[in-house]
């Protein structure tokens, strides 16, 4: 066999669709990495998706998603299912790096065969969006299924990552007016299932009413997803000894029989794509549209034009080249 | 994305230390020159470790341990990604006497950095254990 270093995208795809995790890997990485072979990778894995049960996982740090996921998956693959987690951490927006440190709460998930990568968010904007339902894909391809990913429900990014999915779940925990924050996040209105996690904690009862009356409100004022099948399950867990995974994955797995039976599966499918298609072309016209007003500043004989006119009038006429006359 | 992709370590403590105040400290520096961590903590396996390396596709792995563990299970490390037909760098961090260094340089370790080692140090040992291999 040979290194992964040498062979072709499609032999990669090839590879990991037979089971091969290094090539699954190298596949990640590409996907990761945007470009040329990413583009490559998207060509030769998306007519062969679409088996994996994609799940979102979102909430607050320490909030106990990690150890909640190495709990459930290590549950998945005893049942002889076959889990993946793409598991996303933010990137320091001053060195680019960063500390992707959800391993070590899933050390015993990977000893159990559960297929885990790490992920930064590396900055760009938009560029988690475009590169999250792609690895997904590969993993789809790879025949993992479901498909968990783990992302802090922080931004505007990371909501709309976790709604890209069939089922998102968000993570609250008691004492921190988690079930607020997640109101103010938007978090509430994507989520399809709330797992209230450290219900060891004598105040987890006061999040559950918080929940609940978030919802009823949302309820009256119209909020919450226009493709929901239900009003929200609210699951009691608590991640360190696993109390209440089961009670979760089952409703998890019930989300999904009901989108099926809704016949919204495909219906949220379809959204998702469309999201994606809007994702890419709104990554292309940003990078066209910063090179254009570069253009027009640089050159003398446009620089001229440019300080001679409005913004307002500028930013027309190169929207209007730009329209018509895609790459000058 | 124009951005160059980040060096992707993966960063972990070999054998059964302790504490990780070390670790974390190194995790920090790598952070900090743009390198993403992927940090499995304490008390690892080369086992885990491949495991993690593979998933993750990482450039380079960087391993701590104390106790004078380095002359055997730096090599073993190495020993450990060749079987598994890995080929990516391992730098290690410990207490490691002057005499032993080209003992591990022949057992295939890429770098080594004693305790108390700068930042730009750590950096730049794996930055150049990573461009000693190439992709
Ligand atoms: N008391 C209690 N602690 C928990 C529970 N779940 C997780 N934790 C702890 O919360 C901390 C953060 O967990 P982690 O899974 O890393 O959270 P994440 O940042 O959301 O992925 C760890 O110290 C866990 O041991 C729980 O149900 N009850
Ligand atoms: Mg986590």
């Amino acid at each position: 066999m040979a290194p992964v270093a040498d062979r072709t995208v499609p032999e990669l795809v090839a590879a990991a669709r037979g089971g091969e995790l290094r090539a699954t890997a190298r596949l990640l990485t590409f996907v990761e990495r945007g470009g040329d072979l990413a583009e490559q990778v998207a060509e030769a894995t998306h007519r062969h998706v679409g088996n994996a049960h994609v799940i979102g996982l979102t909430g607050p740090p320490g909030s106990g998603k990690s150890t909640l996921t190495a709990v459930w998956t290590i549950q998945l693959a005893e049942e002889g299912r076959r889990p993946a987690v793409l598991a996303v951490d933010p990137s320091s927006p001053l060195t680019g790096g960063a500390i992707l440190g959800d391993r070590v709460r899933m050390a015993a998930a990977t000893a159990a065969g559960v297929f885990i990568r790490s992920m930064a968010t590396r900055g760009h904007a938009g560029g988690l969006a475009l590169a999250v339902p792609g690895m997904v894909r590969v993993l789809d391809i790879a025949g993992f299924d479901p498909v968990i990913v783990e992302t802090v429900g922080v931004g505007q990014v990371e909501v709309d990552v976790t709604a890209a999915t069939d089922t998102a779940v968000v993570v609250v925990t008691p004492g921190m007016g988690d079930a607020v924050q997640a109101n103010k996040a938007g978090l509430l209105e994507v989520a399809d299932l709330f797992a209230v996690n450290k219900s060891d904690r004598p105040d987890a009862v006061d999040v559950r009413r918080d929940l609940e009356l978030m919802l009823d409100l949302s309820k009256l004022t119209g909020h919450g997803r226009p493709d929901a099948v239900a009003r929200p399950t609210i699951v009691s867990t608590v991640a360190t000894t696993g109390r209440g995974v089961a009670e979760l994955a089952d409703a998890v797995d019930s989300h999904l029989a009901a989108l099926l039976n809704a016949g919204l599966l495909e219906a949220r499918r379809e959204v998702r794509r469309r999201a994606e298609v809007r994702s890419h072309l709104e990554h292309l016209v940003l990078a066209a549209s910063a090179a254009a007003v570069e253009a027009a500043f640089g050159a003398a004989a446009d620089a001229a034009e440019t300080a001679d006119e409005p913004p307002g009038v500028t930013a027309r006429r190169l929207a209007e080249r730009l329209l018509t006359n895609p790459g000058s | 994305m124009a951005d160059a992709t980040p060096v992707r370590v993966v960063l972990a403590k070999l054998g059964l230390d302790g504490h990780d105040r070390g670790l974390k400290v190194v995790a920090r520096m790598l952070r900090d020159g743009g390198m993403e961590v992927i940090y499995l903590g304490l008390r690892q396996t080369t086992s885990s470790i491949i495991d993690a390396v593979e998933q993750e596709d990482a450039d380079v792995v960087g391993i701590s341990m104390l106790n004078a563990g380095h002359l055997t299970l730096g090599p073993l490390m190495v020993d450990a990604l060749a079987d598994a037909g890995l080929d990516v760098p391992v730098v290690i961090g410990g207490i490691v006497p002057d005499e032993d260094l080209p003992t591990l340089a022949a057992a295939g370790v890429a770098g080594v950095l004693g305790p108390g080692s700068p930042a730009a140090d750590v950096v730049a040992c794996v930055r150049a254990a990573v461009a000693g291999r190439g992709r």
